[in-house]
C-alpha cells in the first residue's frame, strides 16, 4: 500500500504543472453518460451553447421566447451536448520491462506506470473516466478509481517475457493508450490495435525503450538472454551485429508507425534517460487531438 | 651452477620446460575466449542474426605471444637465474696477500680490504691458511701463515703509509722468501724498480694474481708561484682519456675557521699526463692557504701542503731621503729591491701608511730617528710578530740614535762615528767575514772570501751583545746584531743597503742571509747548502689518506737531510718548522712522475671490483605476473568487456591516472596585480571598521561615477588596500580615513607607504571631524593622524593656497567641501622662492604631485552612492545641500585629475609666453 501511495504521490507531481486535460470525443455514442465536458456541439447538457433561428420542425417548447422577444425571427436555445469519455489503458507488465542498463536510470516498467498514472491523475480531474483494457478494471471516474489503479499498477511484472496487448475490456468508440517496449510479437500488438479501431476506439501508443537498447554498445563474444531468460542469442563478435539491431530496430518502429497511421492512432517513442515530462505532455496532445 | 654468459642458473633443468612452449601455443589457441552474459530486452530483435565472420573465436596471435612470455619467464624465473655468479677459485696451500701499502693505496683503500676480506673467506671457505703482508711494513722472517680467520679479524688495523716501500728491504725480502703458497697481490698501480725481481720470486713459489684498480693514480706536485700566479700541478698515472678534477686551495679564513679559499679545475687532456691549475690570486688569500687538494679524492699524494714558497712575504722599505736623485745603483734599497723583488711583494710609503699595511718586514735603510708616534707604533708592531730590519748608513752614523741608551727600535747602542778600514785614508785592509756561530739563523752558510766590509757603525760593548750577535767579521766586530722583542725581532746590518759599504749586498749571500731572516722566501728548491746546520721540526704530518695531523713528537731533522730528501719512515711528509721558516715535504716532488705498473701477460691482473651476484628470480617472477595482469586486459579488451558500458568508467580512470592535475590556481597576488592594473583604480585604505569601510568604498564608487560620466578617466570598480598585505605601487591614488582606534601599520607597511609616496603616490587622509575640530590635533582623529603619520616621509605643509593646481586641474574652484565644509585643506607646501611673475596669473609651484592631502571634510561620505546610484548621505540642506555636494564632486574630480597629469594645468601659466615667443 505504501508502494501505491508512493507512485500516486510522484504521478501527481508530474501531472500537478498540467491544466486539466480535456480530451477530444469526436464520437457520442449511447453507452456514454452524460458528462460535464462539452462535445463542441449542440445536444443533451446543462451548459448553453447557441442560439440558432427556428426551424420548421423545431417544437414549439423548444423556442427561447425571452431570446425571441427582443426580435422579429424565433430563436431557440440550443445547449452543449456533454459527455464523459472513456479512456482505457495498456501498460505492458512483462519482464522485458524490468530492464534498466544502469542504476541511474529508472526501469521502463516504473516510466510506464508513472506515466500511465499521471495521465489517469489528468484525465479523472478532467471528470473523464479511466480504466484499464482488461476485463477486470472497468472504466470509472473519481478519485477512489485513481486510488485503486495505482494499487493496481504497483503490482509487479507478471512471468511473460514480452507483453500482448489485451483490448477485451475496451469499450465501443472510447479512447485507449497503450505503453510497452513493443520488443515482442509485433504481430499480436497489430491484432489488438486492429480489432480496437474495428470497434471504434483510437488512441495513443507509446514505445518506451532504454537508451542501451536503443545504441546497442556491446562488443565481444556474448550471449544475450531475454529477462525471463526464455529467449538467447550467442554472438562472438556482438560489435558486428549493431548495424543489423539497430535496422531491425528501426524498422520495429517504423511498422508501428505506419500501423497507427493506418489505424488513426498516435505513436511515439520515449527513452527512459529523457524526462517523464515529455511523454505525458505527448499524451496528453495525442488524447486531446480532434479526430473526425 | 650452470651458466650462459653472466647469468647462471640454479635449477638449470626447469629450462627444459621452455620446450613445453610451442603445445601450449596451440592449447591456447584453441580456447577462444569465455562469452559475457547479459540480460538485454533487445535480443527478440536479435535473433537469426549470424556473425558474419569467426575470427575471434581464436586468440589472437600478439595475445598468444603475451601468454607465452609470461609463462617463458615464469619458467626462466623458476629455473632461479643469477647475474653475475662468482667464480669459485680453486687453490690449495698457504695463500698470501700481499698489499704495497702506500699513498696511492689509500683512495682506494676500502675497496683493498674488502676485496681481500673476500680473498680471505674464500681460502677460508677452502680451509687454507694465509697471510697478510704490507710491502711497506714488511713481515719478519718467514710469512706468518695463520687461519684466514685470524687475519680477517686484524684487517681493520691495517693502514696504508704515505710513503712507497724501501727497496732494498723488498728486495732482500724477495730474497729471503721460502716455501709454497699463492699470491694474491693487491697492486697501488705504480711502478717500482724492485717490481720484476719481486714477482720472480713470488712466482718461483707458487701462482701470482694481481689486483689492480683501472682507475689512474692521481697526485699533485707542489704548488709554484711563477709569474703573479701560482700553479698547482695534477699528474696522473695512466694518460688516458680526459677527464677534469677539482682542486680546492684550504686555508684559514680571516675569522680563523678552516675553509676552501680558492678552487679550480685541472684538466687533463687526452693522452696527458699532466695538467697544470694556474691560480691567480690576491696576496692576502694566497698567504692564507696551507694546501692544495684535488676534491674527492682520499690520498696524501692528492694534498700538497703549502710551506713559504707560496707565502710572498710584504716587506717594506723605507729609506732616508734620497739626495741623489737618479743613481740608482747607490740608492739606499737597491739591491734590497733586486734581491727581495722575486720572492716577496714590496710595499713603499711613508711609516704610518704602511704600517696601516701590516707587513711582515719594515725595512729601515739608513733611517735614523723616527718620530715618537712612529716609535710606538712601530714597536707595538714588532712586538706582534713583525721583523724590523734596519741597516746603517751615513746617516745613522752622523745621529745620536741609540748612542747613550739603547733605542727601543736598535738591538744595540752604537759607538759615534763608526769606523772605516781599508779606505784611502785608513789603514789596514777592509774585512772579512767570521763563518757564523752555531746559535747565529746564518749557521751554515759559506762565507765567501770575496765578501768584504770597508766601512760599518760600531756596536758599544754591553753585557748582551755578545748574544745579540748574529754575524761578526774577522775582527771579531759585529756586522749583524738582533734583539728580541715580544713576538718579533729587530735586526740591525752594521752596514748599508748597498755597496757603498761593503761589498756584501752583491754577493749571493746577502740573498741567502735575507732568505734565513725570513725577508725572502726562495722558490727554488732548497739545497742541502742553504739547509746546512738547520733542524726542522715536524709540525703538522700528512697520512695516506691526505688528513693533516699535529705531529706530536717527532723529533726535529737536520736541514741536510730534509734537503732534497725524499719521504719515508723517518721523514714523514707534512710542515716542517724551522726557526722562522716553515718548509713542507710532500709525497710528491717538483719532479714527480707517475708510472703505471706494467705486468707481464703471464700474470693475471684482476679489477678490485666484485661484481654482486644479482638473484634474477623475483625480477623474472614480477615480469611474469606483470605479464598475466596485461594479459587480463587484453582479455577483457578482446571480449568487449572494457570497451562496453564499463568501457566509459574505465576510460576514466585511464585517463584520471594518466593526466597530470590540473595546475594550481593562479595566486591571489596575481589576480589583485591584475585586477589593479588592468584599469585605473581608485583605492582606499582598510581601517578595520566595517561601516566605514563600506561607507568610503561607496563614496570611491560614487566619485569613480563622476569621473567616468565627466571626464576622459574611466575608473574601475575601487578596491579596498591592506597596507601589510598589498601591493601600493598599483594605485595612483589612496583614501585614508582616520579613526581613533585603527591600528598603526606595522614598519613594513610603513617603508611601502614611503616608498609609495617617494615614487609619485597620493594619499588622502580624511580626519572626517571638521564639523567639530579645527584641522591640528584638537580631536581623537586628528591626534591619530599625527600618529598614523609620524614615520611618513611627508614634506612640509601648508592650506591650499590659492593659486594651487589642485584649484583647477578640471574644474576652477575654491573651496573643497565635503559633508563638512571646513577650508582646512593643506597640501605640500610651496617652495620658498617661489614668487608670482608679472602677468602670470599663477605662481610657477611645485613640479610634481602634492603626496599627501590632509583635511578633515569627509568627502568620501559625499561622494557616496549604493548600488543603484542613489546618494546614501546628505549633505547639507536643500539646494545649498546638493550645490555643496556639487562642489565636493568637483573637488574630487579635480584630485584625481591633479593625480593623474601632475602639474599639467601648472603649466599652463606659460602658455601667453609660449605664444609670445611663436610671434603671435
Amino acid at each position: 500500500m505504501t508502494e501505491a501511495a508512493d507512485l500516486r504521490s510522484r504521478a501527481e507531481d508530474l501531472a500537478g504543472p498540467l491544466p486539466p486535460l480535456l480530451a477530444a470525443a469526436d464520437h457520442l455514442a449511447s453507452t456514454v453518460l452524460l458528462g460535464d465536458h462539452g462535445r463542441r456541439r449542440s445536444g443533451m447538457g446543462d451548459e448553453f451553447w447557441q442560439y440558432r433561428q427556428a426551424m420548421p420542425g423545431d417544437e414549439a417548447r423548444m423556442i427561447d421566447w425571452r431570446r425571441s422577444g427582443r426580435s422579429d425571427v424565433h430563436f431557440v436555445r440550443e445547449k452543449e451536448w456533454q459527455a464523459a469519455q472513456s479512456v482505457l489503458l495498456w501498460i505492458d507488465r512483462a519482464q522485458s520491462m524490468a530492464f534498466a542498463s544502469s542504476p541511474k536510470l529508472t526501469t521502463k516498467s516504473d516510466r510506464a506506470r508513472l506515466l500511465a498514472l499521471a495521465l489517469s491523475s489528468l484525465l479523472i480531474r478532467g471528470g473523464e473516466r479511466v480504466g484499464l483494457t482488461s476485463l477486470d478494471f472497468p472504466p470509472r471516474s473519481g478519485e477512489l478509481q485513481l486510488l485503486r489503479l495505482a494499487e493496481i499498477l504497483a503490482d509487479d511484472a507478471t512471468g511473460d517475457d514480452y507483453g500482448t496487448p489485451e483490448v477485451r475490456g475496451v469499450l465501443p468508440h472510447s479512447r485507449a493508450v497503450f505503453v510497452s517496449d513493443f520488443l515482442g510479437d509485433v504481430s499480436a500488438v497489430e491484432a489488438a490495435i486492429t480489432k480496437a479501431t474495428d470497434r471504434g476506439v483510437s488512441g495513443a501508443i507509446l514505445q518506451i525503450l532504454d537508451p542501451q537498447e536503443e545504441a546497442f554498445p556491446f562488443d565481444g563474444r556474448t550471449i544475450f538472454e531475454s529477462m525471463g531468460r526464455s529467449l538467447s542469442h550467442e554472438t562472438l563478435k556482438a560489435g558486428d551485429l549493431r548495424g543489423r539491431y539497430l535496422e531491425r530496430l528501426a524498422e520495429r518502429k517504423d511498422r508501428l508507425s505506419r500501423l497507427a497511421r493506418a489505424t488513426g492512432w498516435q505513436y511515439d517513442c520515449h527513452h527512459t534517460d529523457r524526462p517523464a515530462s515529455g511523454a505525458l505532455l505527448w499524451l496528453y496532445r495525442s488524447l486531446e487531438r480532434v479526430q473526425h | 651452477m650452470w651458466t650462459i654468459g653472466p647469468i647462471g642458473f640454479t635449477a638449470p633443468w626447469l629450462l627444459v620446460a621452455l620446450a613445453a612452449l610451442p603445445i601450449l601455443w596451440l592449447l591456447l589457441r584453441a580456447v577462444p575466449p569465455a562469452p559475457v552474459r547479459r540480460r538485454f530486452p533487445g535480443v527478440a530483435l536479435l535473433l537469426g542474426l549470424q556473425d558474419r565472420e569467426n575470427e575471434t573465436d581464436k586468440t589472437p596471435w600478439w595475445l598468444l605471444l603475451l601468454r607465452a612470455l609470461a609463462i617463458a619467464a615464469a619458467i626462466v624465473g623458476f629455473a632461479g637465474p643469477i647475474l653475475n655468479p662468482k667464480p669459485e677459485r680453486a687453490g690449495t696451500g698457504p695463500l698470501l696477500v700481499l698489499l704495497d701499502g702506500t699513498w696511492a693505496d689509500a683512495r682506494d683503500w676500502q675497496i683493498r680490504m674488502t676485496r681481500t676480506e673476500a680473498l680471505l673467506d674464500e681460502a677460508s671457505r677452502a680451509g687454507r691458511t694465509a697471510a697478510v703482508a704490507l710491502l711497506n711494513d714488511i713481515p719478519v722472517g718467514e710469512v706468518p701463515f695463520q687461519a684466514a680467520d685470524a687475519w680477517a679479524q686484524r684487517l681493520t688495523s691495517i693502514t696504508p703509509d704515505p710513503w712507497s716501500p724501501d727497496p732494498e728491504s723488498v728486495t732482500a725480502w724477495a730474497q729471503g722468501l721460502g716455501g709454497a703458497f699463492d699470491t694474491f697481490w693487491m697492486s697501488d698501480g705504480l711502478d717500482y724498480p724492485w717490481r720484476p725481481a719481486l714477482l720472480s720470486a713470488l712466482e718461483a713459489r707458487g701462482g701470482v694474481t694481481v689486483f689492480e684498480t683501472p682507475r689512474p693514480v692521481l697526485a699533485l706536485r707542489p704548488p709554484v708561484f711563477r709569474d703573479g700566479l701560482v700553479a698547482v700541478t695534477a699528474i696522473r698515472s695512466r694518460s688516458g682519456e680526459a677527464a677534469e678534477y677539482t682542486v680546492n686551495g684550504h686555508g684559514l679564513d680571516p675569522a680563523g675557521i678552516p675553509r676552501v679559499l680558492a678552487a679550480g679545475t685541472v684538466a687533463f687532456a687526452p693522452g696527458q699526463s699532466e695538467a697544470v691549475l694556474e691560480l691567480s690570486l690576491p696576496p692576502e688569500l694566497r698567504n692564507r692557504i696551507q694546501r692544495f687538494e684535488i676534491a674527492g679524492i682520499r690520498s696524501a699524494g692528492a694534498v700538497s701542503l703549502a710551506d713559504d714558497a707560496l707565502r710572498r712575504r710584504e716587506v717594506a722599505l723605507i729609506s732616508g731621503a734620497d739626495a741623489r736623485e737618479g743613481l740608482v745603483l747607490l740608492s739606499p734599497t737597491h739591491y734590497l729591491e733586486q734581491a727581495l723583488e722575486p720572492t716577496a711583494d714590496i710595499i713603499r710609503g711613508t711609516l704610518s701608511d704602511v704600517l696601516l699595511a701590516n707587513p711582515d718586514v719594515i725595512v729601515l735603510a739608513d733611517v735614523a730617528t723616527l718620530a715618537q708616534g712612529e716609535t710606538e707604533v712601530v714597536l707595538e708592531w714588532v712586538r706582534n710578530g713583525g721583523l724590523l730590519l734596519r741597516f746603517a748608513g751615513p746617516r745613522l752614523a752622523a745621529s745620536d740614535v741609540s748612542r747613550t741608551a739603547e733605542d727601543p727600535l736598535m738591538p744595540v747602542r752604537l759607538r759615534a762615528g763608526g769606523r772605516s778600514v781599508g779606505g784611502a785614508m785608513s789603514w789596514g785592509e777592509p774585512k772579512a767575514l767570521r763563518p757564523f756561530a752555531e746559535t747565529s739563523p746564518f749557521f751554515g752558510l759559506p762565507v765567501p772570501s770575496d765578501v768584504t766590509v770597508s766601512a760599518q757603525v760600531m756596536a758599544q760593548p754591553d753585557p748582551t751583545l755578545a748574544e745579540r750577535v748574529i754575524a761578526s767579521l774577522a775582527d771579531g766586530t759585529p756586522l749583524v746584531t738582533r734583539k728580541r722583542e715580544g713576538q718579533g725581532q729587530i735586526v740591525l746590518f752594521h752596514v748599508t743597503a748597498n755597496a757603498e759599504w761593503s761589498s756584501l749586498p752583491l754577493s749571493g749571500l746577502f740573498v741567502q742571509m735575507l732568505d734565513r731572516l725570513a725577508v725572502s722566501s726562495r722558490t727554488e728548491a732548497r739545497t742541502a747548502e742553504d739547509l746546512a746546520g738547520t733542524t726542522w721540526v715536524p709540525d703538522e704530518v700528512l697520512d695516506a689518506f691526505g688528513r693533516v695531523s699535529d705531529a706530536a713528537v717527532l723529533p726535529g731533522i737536520p736541514g741536510e737531510v730534509l734537503a732534497g730528501a725524499s719521504v719515508g719512515p723517518d721523514l714523514p711528509p707534512g710542515l716542517y718548522a724551522g726557526e722562522d721558516r716553515r718548509l713542507a715535504l710532500n709525497v710528491t716532488e717538483a719532479g714527480t712522475t707517475l708510472e703505471p705498473a706494467v705486468w707481464p701477460a703471464r700474470i693475471a691482473v684482476e679489477g678490485f671490483t666484485v661484481e654482486e651476484e644479482t638473484l634474477l628470480k623475483g625480477t623474472l617472477l614480477s615480469a611474469a605476473l606483470g605479464l598475466l595482469l596485461i594479459d587480463i586486459l587484453a582479455s577483457l579488451w578482446l571480449s568487449g568487456r572494457l570497451t562496453g558500458p564499463r568501457g566509459a568508467a574505465t576510460a576514466m580512470v585511464a585517463l584520471a591516472l594518466l593526466l597530470p592535475q590540473p595546475a594550481p590556481a593562479q595566486e591571489a597576488e596575481d589576480i589583485f596585480a591584475i585586477e589593479a592594473t588592468s584599469e585605473v583604480v581608485l583605492a582606499h585604505v582598510i581601517t578595520g571598521d566595517r561601516r566605514l569601510d563600506d561607507m568610503v568604498h561607496a563614496g570611491l564608487r560614487g566619485l569613480s561615477q563622476t569621473l567616468y560620466q565627466r571626464t576622459s578617466i574611466e575608473p574601475a570598480e575601487p578596491i579596498a588596500v591592506d597596507l601589510e598585505m598589498d601591493e601600493l605601487s598599483f594605485f595612483p591614488f589612496l583614501y585614508w580615513p582616520v579613526t581613533p582606534d585603527q591600528p598603526l601599520p606595522s614598519d613594513e607597511a610603513y617603508a611601502k607607504l614611503n616608498r609609495y609616496l617617494r615614487t609619485g603616490g597620493m594619499i588622502l587622509f580624511d580626519t572626517r571631524d571638521a564639523d567639530v575640530a579645527q584641522f591640528g590635533g584638537s580631536s581623537p582623529n586628528g591626534r591619530k593622524l599625527q600618529q598614523l603619520a609620524a614615520p611618513l616621509d611627508i614634506p612640509p605643509l601648508e592650506p591650499v593656497p590659492s593659486d594651487h593646481v589642485l584649484t583647477r586641474t578640471f574644474y576652477l574652484i575654491q573651496d573643497f567641501p565635503g559633508r563638512h565644509a571646513s577650508r582646512d585643506v593643506w597640501v605640500e607646501a610651496a617652495p620658498p622662492d617661489a614668487e608670482l611673475v608679472d602677468g602670470m596669473p599663477f605662481r610657477n609651484l611645485n613640479d610634481n604631485v602634492t603626496p599627501v592631502v590632509i583635511g578633515g571634510n569627509d568627502w568620501a561620505a559625499a561622494w557616496a552612492v549604493d548600488e543603484r546610484g542613489a546618494r546614501m548621505f546628505p549633505v547639507g540642506r536643500g539646494f545649498a545641500g546638493e550645490r555643496q555636494r556639487e562642489i565636493a564632486l568637483r573637488f574630487g574630480v579635480n584630485l584625481v585629475m591633479h593625480v593623474l597629469t601632475g602639474n599639467y594645468k601648472s603649466d599652463q601659466v606659460h602658455v601667453p609666453a609660449l605664444l609670445d615667443r611663436l610671434g603671435q
